[in-house]
């Protein structure tokens, strides 16, 4: 029983890997370089957003944690910035699972905006807390909030990629324990009344 | 056991951001030669290989992407460049005619007028990443110390002056754009007397640039070209040679140069769809030129 955990939860810390350093690299490579609206769209708070929707708050604090490190480092940023940005979104993200295990299918894009809002304005907060040497104009807020609605449209798309990329690591899918549950007999209430019951007494 | 899970959370989520704060306090307090700076070019110099041939892998989908966007950006720009390209050709003539007139000059003065960007050992670079926040305004190109090129060195593209090289590694560069907050640029104004200032970005705003401490009662107007200053001062010299074309002013009103002695520059140069840059490897035609430390 604890080999398999074990090995589940290997098999979903490979993926989330993958998913965090092929993600960061899409992004670099394609996406930041396609623009619309005059902004481009950025995946990795959603990616992040989504793996805390999906494995729960440690797995979402510590994605979002190494994918802000690949993206300061690969952009070659200010070490940590990122970090410190990604991983309230990962961690609330899952928290906002355990807690109230939203079912309704519009919840990502609700979040994805949420995300995208706190990456681009806590990006903002942070370079005023460093420094800024330039003029800073007001057209900041404009992209900041178009590029809000652009990750929102990409925020389903994005969530059902990562679904399908964690679904089958994933130890709690509520499908893969209620498939489960049905086909080892027994453990629904609904299954098998007569069985649960006993012998029903005939007057 | 619950309890035991809570505290487990906690103490990781308390973690990741103590060691988040503690890397950006150490990596912001630090120079560019330290440890962390030196692992992360070391990080990029791996990673630089496979961001260039993921970046080669998906030029299809960036051009499909590309097309739709500056199909509809074409469509409303055509009136106005129809107009543009009338005034142009009025100009071009006029500048034409003072051009010669210049060489003319030149050769009486004593300048070598026809010190070209060829004189300055240009490298061409294919750009193989986009930084896509607002704050970071760079690119990162696929040539590097091993092709001549060295930290500070300018970068042109597109007929306009694109940034400066803030890393170099062996193989890649990492190019700091002119709309990133860190950049300033000694700038001369093309209107009748050449006034200089200092152009700085507009955070937030790539399509937009200030040159600031402009003389209060300057003749500057809308369309005026605004070039690299380049100035000397004994052994010193710019990072930029002079001429360079930057923008054009897009916004110069009295009051405003009155009050702050700013004009508004549009980049002659679309930052944001870049493919192809120049780095100039030797700025001043192969003269010695100051060095930051640590560069």
């Amino acid at each position: 029983m604890s080999f398999r955990i074990e090995l589940e939860s290997l098999r979903l810390t490979g993926r989330l890997i993958a998913l965090g350093f092929l993600a960061v690299v899409f992004q670099q490579a394609c996406v930041s370089q396609v623009t619309v609206f005059g902004v481009s769209a950025d995946l990795t708070p959603l990616v992040v957003m989504s793996v805390g929707l999906l494995a729960g708050s440690m797995a979402g604090a510590i994605t979002g944690f190494g994918m802000g490190l690949l993206v300061d480092l690969v952009l070659v940023q200010t070490l940590g910035v990122s970090s410190l940005l990604y991983i309230p979104i990962g961690y609330w993200s899952g928290r906002l699972r355990e807690l109230r295990d939203p079912s309704h299918g519009l919840v990502p894009l609700a979040l994805g905006a949420a995300a995208t809002a706190v990456a681009g304005i806590g990006m903002t907060v942070i370079q005023f807390l460093l420094g800024v040497d330039a003029p800073v104009s007001l057209v900041l807020l404009q992209q900041i909030f178009v590029t809000i609605l652009v990750n929102t449209l990409l925020a389903l798309p994005v969530y059902a990629f990562v679904r399908r990329v964690l679904r089958s690591a994933l130890p709690q899918d509520p499908r893969r324990r209620r498939r489960r549950a049905y086909t080892t007999g027994g453990l629904s209430p609904l299954h098998r009344p007569s069985e649960r019951l006993g012998p029903i007494p005939r007057a | 056991m619950h309890d035991k899970q809570v505290r487990r959370r906690r103490a990781v989520l308390g973690l990741l951001v103590a060691v988040s704060l503690i890397l950006l306090t150490a990596y912001f307090g630090e120079s560019p030669s330290s440890p962390l700076h030196a692992v992360q070019r070391g990080i990029v110099e791996v990673l630089s290989p496979v961001q260039e041939g993921a970046s080669k892998a998906l030029k299809p989908v960036r051009d499909i992407a590309g097309w739709f966007s500056d199909t509809f950006k074409a469509k409303s720009q055509v009136g106005k460049l129809r107009k543009e390209v009338q005034y142009y050709q009025g100009l071009a003539a006029q500048y034409e005619n003072a051009y010669v007139r210049n060489q003319q000059l030149s050769r009486l003065v004593g300048l070598d007028g026809s010190l070209g960007v060829s004189a300055y050992h240009p490298v061409t670079a294919q750009v193989i990443q986009r930084d896509p926040t607002l704050w970071y305004a760079q690119i990162e190109v696929d040539k590097g110390a091993d092709d001549g090129v060295h930290y500070d060195d300018p970068v042109i593209g597109d007929g306009g002056l694109v940034g400066r090289v803030s890393l170099v590694g062996p193989t890649f560069s990492e190019v700091t754009l002119i709309t990133d907050h860190s950049m300033a640029v000694a700038a001369k104004v093309l209107d009748n007397v050449g006034d200089t200032g200092m152009l700085v970005p507009e955070v937030g705003d790539p399509s937009q640039l200030r040159v600031q401490y402009l003389p209060p009662r300057s003749a500057i107007a809308t369309g005026d070209q605004v070039v690299t200053a380049g100035f000397t001062d004994g052994p010193l010299e710019d990072l930029y040679p002079a001429g360079i074309l930057i923008g054009t002013v897009s916004s110069a009103s009295q009051t405003q140069l009155l009050t702050s002695g700013t004009i508004k520059v549009t980049p002659a140069v679309d930052l944001r769809h870049l493919d192809v840059v120049q780095i100039l490897t030797r700025p001043h035609g192969g003269t010695a030129r100051a060095q930051v430390p640590g560069g």
